[in-house]
């Protein structure tokens, strides 16, 4: 009887974090290490260890690169929170019932291939698509715009696919928002815009921000968005590193991309952790509040 | 006024959402190839999409790892979850963070560093690695899903089957695993959606020769605009409905029984 609890136990643990470990761990510690690698096309990386990999990612010529990459999550991301935040709002204001439907309704997307869902954008976009066939049935325009294959296209995109996870950690805020809070800045002679500048938003702020890291941090990646919307001129992050790891194998500089890339991520979510630690200190109240 | 300005924005968030599938849909049984204007009903793009062998295949091989790689990830990932819960060891906290940081990881990190292990550890490319992939990018969702509903279970349960002579093994048996299936269930079609959706860990892992669905919709679609994936979206969209609908019936229903189950206990 003491062996088969030993056993449920040995293999409970076991199964998951060698698994882990193997899948996990050591992919991200070789990572690392092949960052500081020198590039071999053949062998994918040798020795001796040297930060040229670094050197590159630092180049100004990529640089421009990865500004771009960034500017085109941060408009993502941006948009994302200026459609998501009044539509959690809103949404929050309806009757309970209607709540839970609205949320489905929302996330159901999600569900679906993501990559069918771009190219239905793409489809939408194009120069015969709804909204070039709209607008000139409307006259405003008379030539097609040009809207497929540019950056405006890839923030679409971004923006179109991760709407989702920008509404769910911001509904979750606004839902908790202890409205004696509102009421009480009401009292004391708040108009609503100030309550909701000074209330409602610093409240929430930690779900603005856990909306814009899960935004962010997968729109960097999306190649595909990248190469079915941007027409292979305007990159991604994810496609440069996607070229480094399956054309040009120069899997050091591949891993570089990757190790700054996580450095960011961190930073980002360290500063969310922090940011949510203040709000829960504001939020209760302290000794200080009297 | 501000009544019917809310009901407006929520309607026009809805349209952008919608819009797009909607058009393929509908566009899925245009006769015009281009999708341009509507030149009459047909369903003709579904039936070359079951005539066309690479697409049927390609289908096959997704929904076989999809299959095969959720259940595998849901084993793991429920024992996984008991070991969190119930037991002390060595590494704990280790365990907890890997799988948090694995969860956080963007997807295209997650590729190259699995490329790389199978790589260096001489692994050849195709359904073995796409497998280990899968699993590996679904386990963590498991484990967190199954386990914040074990939290959810009074802890007195397992005081009175251990009281009652129950080991570990038992009271996982008759005890955790009932109550917690419909976080089981709904962890396993997580894990199916995730596999058969997954486009930026399966375009790095896979070799030639063995195509899946996502990809194979890429090359398509890459190429240019085909009414047959028109026709293959709308069917991957009812089927993602249709699973949907059965994870939620699942929650609203399975966990309304369990918890009946728990109070009589």
């Amino acid at each position: 009887m003491k062996k088969m609890i030993k056993g449920f136990q040995f293999w409970s643990i076991g199964l998951a974090s060698s698994w882990l470990s193997l899948f996990v761990l050591v992919p991200s510690i070789l990572i690392v290490i092949i960052s500081f690698l020198s590039t071999d096309v053949e062998h994918f990386a040798r020795l001796p260890l040297t930060f040229s990999a670094y050197g590159k990612v630092f180049d100004p010529l990529f640089l421009v690169v990865l500004g771009n990459s960034l500017k085109m999550a941060l408009m993502a991301t941006l948009i994302c929170l200026l459609i998501g935040y009044p539509f959690a709002f809103l949404i929050t204001q309806l009757p309970q019932k209607l709540r839970g439907l609205m949320m489905f309704l929302m996330i159901l997307p999600f569900w679906t291939n993501s990559l069918v869902r771009i190219y239905a954008i793409s489809f939408f976009l194009g120069k015969k698509g709804l909204i070039n066939q709209s607008l000139q049935w409307f006259g405003l325009i008379d030539q097609p715009l040009n809207l497929l294959y540019s950056q405006f296209a890839i923030v679409y995109g971004l923006s179109y696919l991760l709407l989702p996870f920008m509404v769910m950690p911001l509904y979750n805020a606004l839902e908790k928002l202890d409205h004696s809070l509102l009421e009480a800045a009401k009292d004391l002679g708040a108009n609503s815009f100030q309550r909701f500048v000074r209330v409602t938003i610093p409240m929430t702020m930690p779900g603005i921000v856990a909306g814009c890291l899960m935004v962010l941090l997968p729109a960097m990646g999306m190649f595909y968005v990248a190469d079915l919307l941007g027409g292979g001129k305007n990159l991604l992050l994810g496609n440069v590193i996607r070229t480094q790891f399956i054309q040009t194998r120069d899997w050091p500089y591949g891993s570089a991309l990757s190790v700054v890339m996580i450095v960011l991520l961190s930073l980002m979510l360290w500063g969310y952790l922090k940011s949510s630690r203040s709000v829960n200190r504001k939020g209760g109240l302290g000794d200080s509040d009297f | 006024m501000t009544r019917i300005f809310r009901i407006g924005f929520i309607g026009l968030i809805f349209a952008y959402i919608y819009a797009p599938l909607g058009l393929l849909i509908v566009n899925s049984f245009n006769l015009s190839r281009y999708g341009n204007s509507w030149k009459g009903l047909t369903t003709q793009w579904y039936s070359k999409l079951l005539t066309n062998q690479s697409i049927l295949d390609a289908a096959g091989h997704s929904l076989m790892i999809a299959v095969t790689s959720a259940t595998v990830a849901t084993v793991i990932g429920t024992l996984a979850a008991v070991a969190l819960l119930r037991f002390n060891f060595r590494g704990k906290g280790a365990m907890s963070s890997l799988i948090f940081v694995s969860m956080l990881t963007p997807d295209i990190v997650t590729a190259i560093a699995l490329l790389v292990i199978f790589l260096s550890l001489g692994f050849t490319l195709g359904f073995l690695t796409l497998l280990i992939s899968h699993i590996t990018f679904c386990l963590p969702f498991v484990i967190v899903t199954v386990f914040s509903r074990m939290k959810s279970i009074d802890s007195a349960i397992f005081e009175a089957a251990q009281d009652l002579g129950a080991g570990d093994g038992l009271s996982f048996r008759y005890i955790l695993l009932p109550l917690a299936i419909p976080a089981v269930a709904a962890a396993w079609l997580l894990s199916f959606t995730l596999s058969i959706d997954d486009v930026i860990v399966s375009a790095f892992v896979t070799g030639p020769g063995y195509d899946i669905l996502p990809l194979k919709v890429y090359s398509m679609v890459r190429v240019g605009v085909s009414p047959e994936v028109n026709a293959l979206s709308t069917v991957l969209f009812a089927i993602s409905l249709f699973l949907v609908a059965v994870a939620h019936f699942l929650q609203k229903y399975g966990l309304a029984s369990s918890a009946k189950q728990q109070s009589t206990c």
